[in-house]
């Protein structure tokens, strides 16, 4: 099913071209009515099929950038708070305790409230928001991994330590990472969504927030407009949640096996 | 009774340098912001030449340097003064006090809806694993899981307030009705159904999965078999033994998920037009009103801290082995 939405996402250009923002026909057309418009339009004539795959683009750019960072961050951290220990791990641990506290959406809204809604400043504001559950679970890794024989074998041959953490130890930490990301970047999408719809994303970026929003000012007399796009942000969090139980059924039948 | 409360206490001195962190976090959001409080104060009164900048700044310390700025900003936090805020032209702390009960209200009603009904649906599903109400039940779940909040928000309204005009639409009750006592507090509660209900089903459907997922587990452990051998069947069996113990590990999520919540309420309460914090961050942040955001930021953490040491002494309380370790 995510093979599908990316296949549209990456596609999307080709199989809708040009500016999605443009005015193609007349507005407030109903969803399969006109052949042209096959999800119809919206209030200023644009075409909603077009906007949403371009929307869908913009959505999993976000979202898969913002994860990749938020687990970038998280592992790195988690990884040397497990392997040097100590009150470097205390200090690591309380930073990840205090940036829990605060509701990550919120801490989203005030980066941007200080650089102004644009979409690096969403990807950094989500990942500044998300990493510490990564870095919780890699420290927990490499607590339990830092023991084994293999670590001491590779501090004997003489390697440093943070070229064990990254080198040796690291790899294979990573399992229960795998489907954490797939949780992130379920999240990601939601909250992505959600500041558009609030009109703090990137004003020059279609998305599926900014559409539902949109939809609301014609709500009773248009209410696909707000809904179709939300069906999109639906199926496209099921399958992200479904990709990586996927993905971690099949690591761990290999694990299993190895 | 004394071990739960040294538990608070030990939790509390744990809980400052985590305050502390947060506080420094905003005060270098504060610093980042372009423009500052004299900025700011001056463009609210109209503007100003470049000598009353000057003064102004010597007389509010802002011409010193980073580390008096925070020193003078933490000793401004003790005293409770959270800054002005120019979109209200009033004091932060005012301003956000105010619509402090509206969020807490709603919260505190999304979360017991998600806990109650979670728990209910979950006990229903985990009492026969696998069977067709399972399935559809969870089925269910997962879907309004996947939803966004705020459009869950737009079809609530859509179908109860446009369609079937059950329900309003928005708002914390009706203006200037003049109703008072239990009228007021009915109608607060009908405005207060939809909202409720955007925020609070998507934990729900959390904690009903939780909830089922626990039971299942325990259904194969032990002490469950052994109450079954001594007779016990039905309903005595589900609740008492089952579902008692499924239901810590939902307890812990509901401490960790408060969070979240507060996140979700931005857009719940932009959605429907509840004055609550939640709207008033929204509100800080499009007005460009740093120091207004950075209070419901720090008022947001004290909430979050407090609802999870009130958890923790629950945890405490209902689990005696719970406390004699040490801290998470």
């Amino acid at each position: 099913m995510l093979a599908v939405l990316l296949a549209v996402a990456l596609a999307a250009p080709l199989l809708a071209p040009g500016d999605p923002l443009a005015i193609k026909g007349d507005p407030l057309v109903a969803p399969f009515v006109q052949a042209a418009h096959p999800l119809g339009t919206d209030r200023l004539g644009r075409d909603v099929l077009a906007a949403l795959m371009h929307g869908a683009r913009t959505t999993l750019l976000v979202a898969v950038s913002a994860a990749a960072a938020a687990l970038g961050i998280g592992i790195t951290v988690g990884t040397v708070a497990g392997f040097l220990g100590g009150w470097v791990d205390e200090a690591l641990m309380r930073v990840a305790e205090a940036f829990q506290t605060v509701p990550a959406f919120l801490l989203t809204l005030a980066l941007i409230s200080v650089t102004g809604p644009r979409a690096a400043t969403i990807v950094l504001g989500i990942a500044v928001g998300a990493w510490m559950q990564p870095a919780r679970i890699t420290r927990a890794e490499i607590l339990s991994l830092r023991e084994r024989d293999f670590v001491a074998a590779a501090r004997v041959v003489g390697m440093r330590p943070l070229e064990i953490a990254f080198r040796e130890v690291l790899p294979n930490a990573l399992t229960p990472v795998v489907s954490l990301a797939a949780v992130i970047v379920a999240a990601a999408v939601l909250i992505e969504a959600a500041l558009s719809f609030l009109g703090f994303g990137d004003p020059n970026l279609v998305t599926w927030g900014s559409m539902i929003a949109e939809g609301r000012t014609v709500l009773r007399r248009a209410p696909y407009l707000s809904i179709i796009p939300g069906i999109g942000l639906v199926l496209t969090v099921l399958a992200v949640h479904l990709t990586g139980r996927g993905v971690a059924a099949a690591l761990r039948a290999r694990r299993v096996l190895a | 009774m004394a071990r739960p409360l040294r538990l608070v206490g030990r939790r509390l001195v744990g809980v400052v340098p985590v305050f502390m962190l947060v506080v420094v976090g905003a005060f270098l959001l504060l610093e980042a912001a372009p423009g500052d409080a004299v900025d700011a104060y001056l463009g609210g009164i109209g503007g100003g030449d470049a000598a009353q900048m000057a003064a102004l700044r010597a007389e509010w310390g802002l011409d010193r340097g980073p580390l008096p700025r925070l020193a003078a900003y933490v000793a401004a936090l003790l005293r409770l003064d959270l800054g002005w805020s120019t979109a209200f032209a009033r004091p932060v702390l005012a301003v956000v006090l105010e619509r402090l009960p509206n969020t807490l209200l709603l919260m505190g009603l999304a979360s017991g809806l998600a806990l109650a009904l979670g728990s209910a649906l979950g006990v229903v599903c985990g009492a026969r694993p696998g069977s067709v109400r399972d399935r559809v039940l969870s089925l269910a779940a997962i879907a309004i899981y996947a939803m966004p909040g705020f459009w869950l928000g737009l079809v609530l309204i859509v179908a109860f307030s446009v369609e079937l005009r059950w329900l309003p639409s928005g708002g914390m009750e009706t203006v200037a009705s003049g109703l008072r006592g239990w009228d007021r507090a009915v109608d607060v509660g009908r405005h207060m159904v939809l909202p409720v209900f955007a925020l609070g089903l998507v934990y729900m459907a959390l904690y009903l999965r939780l909830m089922r997922d626990g039971m299942a587990e325990l259904w194969a452990q032990d002490f469950v078999r052994a109450a079954r051998a001594r007779g016990m069947g039905g309903a005595r069996l589900v609740l008492r033994h089952v579902a008692r113990n499924a239901l810590l590990p939902v307890v812990t999520m509901l401490g960790l998920q408060s969070a979240a919540m507060l996140g979700g309420s931005v857009v719940i309460e932009s959605v429907f037009a509840i004055p609550g914090l939640g709207r008033l961050a929204a509100e800080a942040v499009a007005r460009r009103d740093t120091p207004l955001l950075l209070g419901v930021v720090l008022l947001s953490a004290v909430v979050v801290m407090t609802v999870n040491l009130v958890i923790d002494l629950a945890y405490a309380l209902l689990d005696p082995r719970v406390g004699s370790g040490t801290g998470g």
